[in-house]
């Protein structure tokens, strides 16, 4: 323990600072990418493919559920987070 | 019942530095979503203050740094608090004119330091808290969320690379109501704490409450209103700097830029911290301009704020320590009173003053031509759109 900087306080800061700031935006591009799976390919396990047409589709049975349990995740973190934060006060 | 005079003219001056903090910090939550085209201006600025509300609710950690941590409680007089309160004010005031987004937290330290300082001398500080819980912090935030926000656009945009542009870009505006939300649920839980905690400050020099007491309900209730009323004034011209003049940027870069900064403020309000939100929130959207590739980052913008920053502190205690030596100088309720009047016509001519080179929800997103106001073309754009 340093007496200038916490520093217990300082990883634990960085570190679910990463695994929030920046693991929920990823976990949410990914259920994007996930509901923008073109339909018809879904079938040959090509999900990751390139999609021409410019829009979310969300047509896809397993990329509409990978992307359902995506946002459900991003959701249920900010819960949990603000329920910390109203529990610790 | 003078010192009751003075401390109702005391909590109005707190009231309106939280009033002052709103609207300064709009921008920090907002300001990319609004570029971004992710909520209407007006719209977002709305939302930011009622989430701003809800959030003065939810954590006191914060409060009780300001109020038992920085300077010695027990020798702090309302003329003290009052003068620091003005520092703060004017340092508030005068950035938002320049539309620099400098930190309303370390306004408010600085004054009441400043003041502090100017009242007892040195040993009423305590300095090596004030290093630990703000300075340290202060410094180290804006990497971190910079950091953060780094990583998670480099990945975010390495996630969607098979997605459309047009596809990714609607997906994440969505998204960003969401992060730009927390974000205004962080303010709250962390600036609307401070000036809490400095009315629980003057309570305590009234002798209201004892020392190492907390915030009555009212003080928790007001707060709440002042700043959230604030953040829905909108401080566009603080907006604009951080929104447009800061990165060209983009609704994935936004949502990356505002989840590191409602992380990393919640996570420093939880272990009491009270750290800038402003100094985050600018290091996260700086972030999100290294994290994507071919963004533009404007540096001279940043060297610009980063100038403000070190200067903040040093500034608001000047002015907080003059407006101490002003007020006792001519004693009471008297000085108080025309401090008081000075403050209200200072905050008139800034006010004026703005009008004439005006940023408001209209033409917030114009064009960045190097200044806050947007240039004739800028407005020409604006009128043709």
């Amino acid at each position: 323990m340093n007496s200038w900087i916490d520093l217990h306080a300082l990883w634990k800061i960085v570190v679910i600072g990463i695994l929030a700031g920046a693991g929920l935006p990823v976990l949410f591009a990914v259920g994007l990418r996930a509901l923008s799976a073109r339909p018809r390919l879904a079938a040959v396990g090509s999900d990751n493919r390139p999609v021409t047409d410019d829009q979310l589709y969300g047509g896809n049975p397993a990329g509409l559920t990978v992307a359902v349990v995506c946002f459900a995740v991003v959701l249920a973190a900010i819960g949990w987070g603000i329920y910390s934060i109203v529990s610790s006060s | 019942m003078n010192n009751d005079f003075i401390l109702v003219l005391v909590v109005i001056t707190a009231l309106s530095f939280d009033f002052t903090n709103g609207f300064h910090d709009t921008g920090n939550a907002m300001a990319t979503s609004i570029a971004t085209g992710a909520l209407p201006p007006r719209i977002a600025v709305a939302l930011s203050g009622v989430l701003n509300l809800v959030g003065a609710f939810l954590s006191f950690t914060v409060a009780a740094t300001i109020a038992s941590g920085l300077v010695d409680s027990s020798i702090v007089t309302l003329t003290v608090v009052f003068a620091g309160l003005v520092g703060g004010i004017l340092w508030n005031l005068a950035t938002w004119y320049l539309g620099i987004p400098s930190s309303s937290s370390h306004a408010l330290i600085g004054g009441v330091i400043g003041a502090t300082l100017a009242a007892s001398g040195g040993h009423a500080v305590f300095w090596h808290d004030l290093a630990q819980k703000v300075i340290i912090p202060a410094l180290l935030s804006p990497i971190i969320a910079g950091g953060i926000a780094a990583l998670g656009t480099y990945l975010v945009y390495r996630t969607t690379r098979s997605i459309g542009k047009k596809a990714r870009s609607h997906g994440f505006r969505i998204g960003q109501i969401g992060s730009a939300s927390m974000v205004s649920l962080a303010h709250g839980t962390n600036d609307a704490q401070k000036t809490m905690g400095v009315i629980t400050l003057a309570l305590i020099a009234h002798g209201t409450l004892s020392s190492g007491a907390k915030a009555p309900y009212w003080v928790i209730v007001t707060c709440a209103l002042a700043i959230s009323l604030g953040t829905y004034i909108g401080g566009w011209r603080v907006i604009r700097t951080l929104g447009k003049g800061l990165v060209e940027i983009e609704s994935p870069q936004g949502m990356a830029a505002e989840s590191s900064s409602a992380a990393t403020i919640l996570l420093a309000s939880h272990f009491g911290y009270s750290l800038s939100t402003t100094h985050v929130a600018t290091g996260s959207i700086l972030g999100s301009g290294v994290g994507r590739q071919g963004a533009q980052v404007r540096w001279s913008v940043a060297g610009r704020m980063a100038t403000a920053w070190v200067i903040t502190l040093p500034a608001s205690g000047a002015v907080g320590a003059l407006a101490y030596y002003a007020t006792n100088g001519i004693g009471g309720s008297a000085g108080v009173m025309i401090i008081f009047a000075v403050l209200v016509a200072a905050a008139v001519g800034f006010y004026l003053a703005s009008r004439k080179t005006k940023v408001d929800h209209r033409n917030v997103n114009a064009e960045w031509t190097g200044s806050v106001a947007p240039s004739e073309t800028g407005w020409a754009a604006v009128a043709a759109a």
